[in-house]
């Protein structure tokens, strides 16, 4: 089981314990009570969401959530013109939010008197070109003939990549660090959780999340975000949009369970020879120490509107505040300085 | 950025194209040698306009066939923010910057002057620290989304959270300050004047950065990267506000030790921010282009008549006075100029991508899969 501190070594300069990023020791048997539930996550497999947003309808009702448009505008309807998606984006009206990318590539059409290889022929219609796309194993397009999001039209390939976005619950969460009320916090399951009754709205944690997740309601002035439902989780229960979506696109879970499965589904794909196919957030030595929802990507992470490479911001925190202290002692050294030159 | 980062676009700018397309590492699981295995997004999406104009924008053009890799190259999903900009308000958080960071130098030139026999010196400090702690700290309320929970700022202490750390210096200084300055002008406890003046003077140093090292501890590039340089803007920015408002409030002969700080300030101020606007390749280009190049530039201008005429203005009350002022406004606009630059860098996805994309790179030709270094 691994809890997070939030406690700093940021005027020490070292954090061999990596509570500031990094992977976080196993730290068993140090809570308050005798058993401490196991954290938990999502793990969200891109490769059979239908784009049906049942995700995000049940977040929004059990959450009580408002409507906005796909700038988190409230009570304003509008169309965005990016394929499916009128969400647009996480927000703090919108904790499950469902991408639609629309992709075609091109490929070369065969000379006419090249046959078809014979070991095609059973699998693709005999109407359909054979795709032979430079670099790209003949497997890997065979098998994408029978996913459902893609298919071929004369010299294009089409298809849609769907992604059911939500709240990373960092194991280095930049939100939690920066709060300055201590309103989000780092609950029992390893979530990372914003007390309303607290949170003063000071906005700190908006620019802070390397992903753009949490975001401050306007009408409200308090930051909202995913808790992970975590009166429900407290209840016993699974989140509302894992027990919602019907294709097991998101799976709710302890999350080392959670990871293994990951390891096998991406095992899987990779044998069917499905390109692309990635875990994203999974790696605990990542840039935030892992994630606690994490993802199985088609594509390049930026193409769903993800950072490739995140970082929590604290990581150079140290640094920044060694800095800062020099600035200080500069500034008192040279003030001190001018008083003690010339008498005028 | 390698490759055509150095090659002029259209707007004079780096090109930084939005391919729409995968960016070109092989991810695990990939096609070798095609970049995101050949799938662009399809037409019709309306960020596809933004990415033929940035794709036209490049000298010569791209033809099929050129290595897509190599060109500093983006994808995003339509054109959308990656980070959320920040929701802090203008002019109420530039000005607390500003504001804070003058009179924490203020606070220090009076508590010395207090010190050496410079009466007149002193109490400019003392009110121009009073001033600006409280005015300060009224934007920094009036910024909040629930100001009267802004004692929740107190509720705890992080020094994960520069905020929190501000909140604990600046919520004594302003007491300090404004009590001493009050002491001073009434004349009354002369002595514990000088002890709470001097508090307040110390706290003073800290007061000019930490607000550095709040905007930089957070994912906005253009804030974050130049971690380094930022505390010492601040700092000089603090030095040249403070000296140049306590110079231009004192009488000329008593004002020699304020005018020296101005000087200094201005000259750190100057040299370091030249570091943020141009050292950091792609994150510095929002500090020279659109209303933040506009804002740094006539703070420039405005800095470097400051020091002018705080030079050679000679015992000229009205050449303090003008030059002070002068280094005033271009500390303030400073401010202006770096936060707004920030948020032109989290406002386009560009500036999020491209750095992080170019460092995953970086890692896995180096074979290294874990730990993320800069
Ligand atoms: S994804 Fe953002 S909002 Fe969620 S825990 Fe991480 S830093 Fe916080
Ligand atoms: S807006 Fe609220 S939750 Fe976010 S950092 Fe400020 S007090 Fe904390």
């Amino acid at each position: 089981m691994t809890s997070i501190s939030s406690l700093s070594a940021a005027f020490t300069g070292r954090d061999p314990d990596h509570q500031l990023f990094g992977p976080v020791p196993d730290r068993t048997g140090q809570s308050y009570e005798a058993v401490h539930p196991k954290r938990v996550g999502f793990f969200t497999d891109t490769s059979v969401c239908i784009g049906c947003k049942a995700c995000e309808v049940a977040c929004k009702e059990w959450n009580t959530l408002p409507m906005d448009d796909a700038h988190g505008q409230i009570d304003a309807l509008g169309l965005s013109g990016e394929s499916y998606d009128n969400t647009g984006m996480l927000g703090a009206n919108s904790w499950r939010h469902v991408a639609f990318v629309e992709q075609s590539r091109a490929v070369d059409l065969p000379m006419p008197t090249v046959g078809l290889p014979g070991a095609d022929a059973g699998t693709r219609p005999l109407q359909d070109p054979p795709v032979v796309h430079e670099g790209v194993p003949a497997s890997a397009t065979t098998a994408e003939q029978t996913d459902p999001q893609q298919t071929s039209s004369g010299d294009r390939e089409i298809r849609w990549l769907m992604s059911s976005d939500v709240c990373k619950h960092c194991t280095h969460a930049a939100c939690l660090d920066v709060c300055p009320t201590g309103s989000l916090f780092r609950t029992e399951f390893g979530t990372v959780v914003v007390q309303e009754d607290i949170c003063n709205g000071c906005g700190y944690c908006v620019p802070a999340c390397p992903y753009g997740v949490i975001d401050q309601r306007e009408s409200d002035g308090r930051v909202f975000k995913c808790t992970l439902c975590y009166d429900r989780l407290t209840d016993g229960r699974e989140p509302a949009c894992a027990s919602a979506c019907p294709t097991q696109s998101i799976q709710f879970g302890d999350l080392d369970e959670l990871q293994a499965r990951a390891d096998e589904r991406l095992r899987a794909l990779q044998d069917k020879g499905v390109e692309g196919a990635r875990l994203y957030g999974r790696d605990e030595g990542d840039g935030v120490g892992g994630a606690g929802a994490f993802f199985l990507l088609l594509d390049e992470p930026e193409v769903y509107g993800l950072p490739p490479d995140p970082v929590v911001t604290t990581r150079d925190l140290p640094s920044m505040w060694r800095h800062a202290a020099a600035g200080a002692a500069m500034v008192l050294g040279l003030v001190a300085g001018a008083f003690a030159g010339r008498r005028r | 950025m390698s490759g055509a980062a150095g090659t002029p676009g259209a707007g004079g700018a780096p090109a930084a194209p939005d391919t729409g397309g995968g960016p070109g590492t092989p991810g695990a699981g990939g096609a070798a040698g095609i970049p995101g295995a050949g799938w662009r997004r399809a037409d019709g999406a309306p960020a596809q306009g933004r990415e033929r104009r940035r794709r036209g924008g490049r000298r010569g053009g791209a033809r099929d066939g050129d290595p897509v890799v190599e060109e500093a190259a983006f994808t995003s999903y339509y054109g959308r923010p990656v980070i959320k900009p920040p929701v802090w308000k203008q002019p109420d958080v530039p000005l607390y910057l500003f504001l804070g960071g003058a009179a924490g130098t203020s606070a220090a030139i009076g508590a010395l002057a207090d010190a050496t026999g410079r009466p007149a010196l002193a109490r400019a400090g003392h009110s121009v620290a009073a001033a600006g702690a409280l005015t300060s700290v009224g934007y920094l309320i009036h910024d909040l989304g629930r100001p009267e929970r802004f004692l929740n700022m107190l509720r705890v202490l992080k020094v994960t959270s520069p905020l929190s750390v501000g909140s604990y210096v600046l919520a004594p200084f302003s007491a300090l300050t404004t009590a001493t300055a009050l002491a001073g002008q009434l004349g009354w406890f002369p002595r514990l004047r000088r002890v709470s003046g001097a508090v307040a003077g110390v706290l003073g140093g800290p007061m000019t950065t930490y607000t550095a090292v709040l905007l930089a501890n957070t994912a906005v590039p253009s804030w974050h990267t130049p971690y380094r340089e930022l505390p010492y803007v601040f700092a000089g920015s603090a030095m040249a506000a403070g000296g140049g408002l306590t110079a231009a409030l004192t009488p000329v002969g008593e004002a020699g030790p304020a005018r020296r700080i101005a000087v200094a300030g201005a000259a750190i101020e100057l040299g370091t921010m030249h570091r943020v606007e141009q050292g950091h390749g792609l994150v510095s280009e929002p500090y020279r282009i659109g209303r933040a190049g506009v804002l740094l530039r006539a703070a420039r201008a405005c800095t470097a008549a400051g020091v002018g005429l705080t030079l050679l203005g000679g015992r000229s009350r009205a050449a303090a006075v003008v030059g002070g002022s002068l280094l005033a406004a271009g500390s303030a606009l400073t401010r202006f100029g770096v936060f707004d630059a920030g948020l032109t860098s989290a406002k386009d996805p560009k500036y999020t991508v491209a750095p992080q994309r170019e460092r995953a790179r970086t890692r896995d030709a180096a074979g290294e899969v874990t730990t993320p270094l800069s």
